[in-house]
């Protein structure tokens, strides 16, 4: 959502994926967000996950509500088709886009206001559903747009710009995605590009909701001391030797991950926040588990990243609803209609 | 009573839950396949058991579908609804009543005949359980009525035997209820009535059907592949019947896979939300609500306007403000739904007059909503949906094609030196769009944030009048598109009245009714809006004219002075609002109260 076309500045040395399209192809236009904002570091993670599964750009289906989150769907893959909705409600049309057409790729890109506030009965069920997209949440903790109000992820006793303190105790996304049984939970950080790109590699190649929590940190609202999602405090205290590989669905989604690493980040006040590589004794296969850690992880202020929660054998909604593999929109319309003989049969009841 | 053959009214009022439906579908259904017209209303509270519900019949030879605002014979088998249902009887009719206990208040009434049967005794006596006997005194009414009306015995044991195709042992009930009552009337009371049945043969080539059940079929023929609703009364039927029908007939008989996608969302704000989306993405889509989910999907149906996506939405108006009445029927969301959504918004309404137009404007939305890229909205009522009327048998052409309006193709964008969503390259107000995938040139940005005729974010003033007075433009188009107005006019009356949705039955009874006393009275029937020429034209061609609302507020009167060029002075309210639909005797008693006394108007009787 800017004003300003991004120039398409080509090197011929630039590299080149299956499709013959550089990284470049997979840009949107410029980013309008505050410099340094987390989100542009998550809007670049997509594009080089999307360069690097070489999809088709015209094949991906952006979709967004309305906050700062949501205008990066128009920063990526300019090639793809956007949709950027009403606040909240973004889980509802991508439902319907899905079920128009399941060949399509679908991105949707959402805010912790707009997920977890407005939007959390859309997202709740768009899990029951198991609509088949990739759900990413840039968690900042705050509302950029008008000016720094505490969100539904604003941890207990997180200070706002202007001095406030929060005392209501926060939604955690991962958590309630796990109850409510997706099949794919993630939490990773902004600045952790090494860890995001494979996740929304295999988000994206997942069947059925895949949600990425992404910690990202707004330079302008949440960026001062006493934040708990503090920006500069992550930036100087993460270690940048955490990596992780990109991981196919089919493979083991544990099996790169070095045991025990974890990211400090130091408050105001001393106490730490501890981004966490997954621990070698942590099963992300088993819901139960996982949740048991993450939730005793957040006692003790760490917060476990990564590929938090991967099910099997999940079926998606068009499984679930016994659909057929042709998109609707798809099947002709001779097919669909019954004709003035099938309607001389269904008047019969009617006499 | 003189002889009323084919021609009267009686109520049935019972207690919900007690399973009366069936006797008075029973009753109805006989009647009608005698080739009688005949017409069935229900009202029914808002709840599953033990209040006051209330059926109501209209014989007409005349084929009139509305109430005629008198009742000739009432059942009161309700001992709480008793005394004001002995009122309700016009003076001379007929009541008959449960005589198994004393009910002293029947007898308040000299002026009407009071006929007892001890339905609940003998039921007793015949049938074991409580809830045989309960639903056994139901149709042991139904028998008495057989008798009393001369219904074709026959008739209802072909009926029962359909019914009951799977269970034949209760055909034997059933028929030993309805012999019980029959029996007894033919009996003890004086058989039949001066209100009765004579066989007609006016019902050949007609069905008995309900408006959500013919919009739902329409939607299956319109090819719709995306239905999404939340349940609201008195919508939900429309979804189920839909989903009945889909079940049959979409499901690939080699697969067993379905050709549909039925999605029971979380409110009423996810059920637009998929809509637009499936929409937006090249199926056909609907939803079905009424007016607490007009409200609820306001902003999504301002963001279809604004960016210019498809949508139908099924309005069946029940009565508001707020929760008001579920179960009762009003025409209250004709503003509401004509400017949903904050900013400047206007939308494109259908009217059905009954379950007819409700199958073919199914059809048609869907076309009109691809066609000018917007939400179409089909405002029927509870009448309308929930009652069984009499309609012509539903025709399909097997020549039709879905209208998908302008959408272009792989090949046309290829062709494309760019691809531009907003412009308006015909100048009829629509533009082009492209369907996600089509084309790697076809892909574009939907926002409902200003933007301009290119598709790009704007908030430049001059970009974004351009996209929304190219919106107006797109409204005049429409108003070459929707259906039109039908109108009765004898060019030597200057005295009009207007009227929609399901009120026509009314007003063609009352004009009979006005004739008959030397006032006629030209009439126009909006079945859409916008407003086209003949609307105007039929304004401008009358000195009085009267609009029939279903609503306090005059809401279409109302409309009328926003979008014409009518004068407000020339423009009469009829408003009926009660919750039951709108009778003839009503439109009658307001007509003549303006137009005084028929010599006012005599030059114009024809």
């Amino acid at each position: 959502m800017t004003f300003l076309a991004k120039p398409k500045v080509r090197h011929p040395s630039l590299p080149k994926n299956s499709l013959g399209l550089t990284r470049r192809d997979y840009e949107g236009s410029m980013s309008t967000l505050c410099a340094g904002c987390g989100h542009d570091s998550i809007t670049a993670a997509v594009i080089e996950a999307c360069w690097g599964l070489a999809l088709e750009p015209q094949n991906l289906v952006k979709l967004s509500g309305i906050g700062c989150s949501s205008k990066t769907t128009a920063y990526f893959v300019g090639g793809g088709h956007g949709f950027n909705s009403v606040h909240g409600r973004m889980p509802s049309i991508a439902m319907g886009a899905n079920a128009a057409n399941r060949d399509l790729t679908y991105i949707g890109v959402s805010g912790d206001g707009d997920t977890l506030s407005i939007g959390l009965g859309q997202f709740c069920h768009a899990i029951r559903r198991n609509l088949n997209m990739l759900y990413i949440i840039e968690n900042n903790g705050v509302y950029g747009l008008t000016k720094g109000q505490f969100s539904a992820s604003a941890d207990v006793g997180t200070q706002a710009k202007r001095g406030e303190v929060n005392r209501q105790p926060p939604i955690d996304p991962v958590l309630l995605a796990l109850t409510l049984g997706a099949p794919f939970v993630a939490r990773s950080f902004s600045g952790d590009k090494q860890q995001l790109v494979p996740l929304i590699q295999a988000g994206i190649r997942h069947r059925g909701f895949a949600m990425i929590d992404v910690l990202s940190p707004c330079v302008t609202f949440n960026d001062h001391e006493g934040s708990t999602k503090s920006y500069a405090y992550a930036r100087e205290h993460y270690d940048p030797a955490v990596n992780a590989d990109f991981v196919p669905f089919a493979r083991e989604i544990t099996a790169d991950y070095s045991a025990g690493e974890s990211l400090p980040i130091v408050m105001h006040d001393g106490s730490r926040i501890v981004l966490k590589k997954i621990a070698p004794d942590y099963d992300p296969t088993d819901r139960i588990a996982a949740m048991a850690k993450i939730q005793a992880g957040m006692r003790r202020q760490e917060f476990l990243t990564g590929m938090l929660y991967l099910g099997r054998g999940d079926r998606e909604f068009h499984d679930l609803n016994e659909m057929p593999q042709t998109p609707l929109n798809a099947i002709p319309y001779g097919q669909l209609t019954p004709g003035s003989k099938g309607l001389d049969k269904i008047l019969a009841r009617f006499r | 009573m003189q002889d009323r053959t084919n021609d009267f009214a009686l109520k049935i009022a019972t207690v919900n839950g007690t399973g009366s439906a069936s006797a008075n579908t029973l009753l109805m259904k006989s009647i009608f396949r005698s080739g009688i017209p005949v017409m069935g209303k229900n009202y029914f509270p808002s709840n599953i058991q033990g209040l006051p519900t209330w059926y109501e019949i209209r014989v007409s030879h005349n084929g009139y579908v509305a109430r005629s605002g008198q009742i000739d014979l009432m059942v009161a088998m309700n001992a709480e609804t008793y005394a004001r249902d002995v009122r309700e009887v016009a003076s001379g009719g007929y009541l008959l009543y449960d005589s198994t206990w004393p009910r002293p208040t029947v007898f308040n009434r000299q002026d009407i005949t009071i006929l007892g049967v001890p339905l609940a005794q003998m039921c007793n006596e015949n049938f074991d359980g409580l809830r045989t006997r309960i639903l056994m005194k139901n149709i042991c009414y139904a028998g008495v009525l057989a008798a009393l009306l001369d219904l074709d015995l026959e008739r209802i044991r072909e009926l029962l035997a359909e019914t009951y195709a799977k269970k034949p042992k209760l055909v034997d009930a059933n028929m030993r209820a309805i012999d019980l009552g029959y029996g007894y009337a033919r009996k003890h009371l004086h058989c039949p009535l001066p209100l009765k049945v004579a066989p007609l043969s006016q019902t050949a080539n007609h069905i008995m059907i309900d408006g959500n059940t013919a919009a739902g079929l329409g939607c299956l023929y319109a090819g719709a592949t995306v239905a999404a609703w939340y349940p609201i009364t008195p919508s939900t039927s429309l979804m189920d019947a839909y989903k009945a029908f889909a079940d049959k007939w979409r499901v690939d008989k080699a697969t067993g896979k379905k050709n549909f996608a039925f999605i029971q969302a979380e409110d009423e704000l996810a059920a637009i939300g998929m809509v637009l989306g499936a929409a937006w993405n090249g199926a056909r889509a609907f939803t079905a609500t009424s007016g607490p989910g007009i409200s609820l999907m306001g902003e999504f149906i301002g963001l279809a306007y604004y960016a210019e996506v498809p949508a139908v939405i099924f309005d069946v108006q029940r009565v508001g403000p707020s929760t008001g009445m579920p179960t009762r029927t009003q025409q209250c969301d004709v503003l509401s739904a004509a400017y949903a959504s904050h900013g400047d918004t206007k939308h494109v309404l259908l009217l059905p007059r009954d379950p007819e137009e409700c199958f073919y404007f199914a059809r048609d939305a869907f076309d009109l909503a691809e066609r000018l890229q917007t939400p179409v909205m089909v405002l029927s009522d509870l009448d309308i949906g929930m009652n069984d009327w009499p309609c012509p048998d539903l025709k399909w052409d097997d020549s039709y094609q879905p209208d998908r309006g302008k959408v272009l193709s792989a090949e046309q964008i290829s062709k494309l030196e760019k691809f531009q969503r907003y412009l308006d390259a015909d100048g009829d107000g629509i533009p082009y769009r492209t369907l996600p995938g089509a084309h790697p040139k076809g892909a574009y940005f939907t926002r409902g944030s200003g933007h301009n005729q290119y598709g790009g974010y704007t908030e430049d003033a001059a970009e974004y009048q351009l996209v929304i007075d190219r919106l107006v433009h797109k409204f005049q188009t429409a108003k070459t598109l929707v259906p039109r107005p039908v109108v009765d006019r004898n060019p030597r009356v200057d005295i009009g009245l207007i009227a929609y949705g399901s009120s026509d039955g009314a007003v063609r009874e009352a004009r009979d009714l006005l004739r008959a006393r030397g006032i006629n009275i030209n009439y126009l029937r909006v079945r859409a809006f916008p407003f086209g020429e003949e609307v105007e034209q039929f304004l401008e061609q009358h000195r009085l004219l009267f609009v029939v609302d279903q609503n306090r507020d005059a809401q279409m009167r109302s409309l009328l002075t926003l979008e014409t060029r009518v004068e407000k002075a020339k423009l009469r309210s009829l408003l009926h609002y009660s919750g039951l639909p709108i009778s003839s005797e009503f439109i009658v008693a307001g007509v003549l109260a303006e137009v005084g006394t028929a010599a006012r108007v005599v030059g114009v009787s024809a």
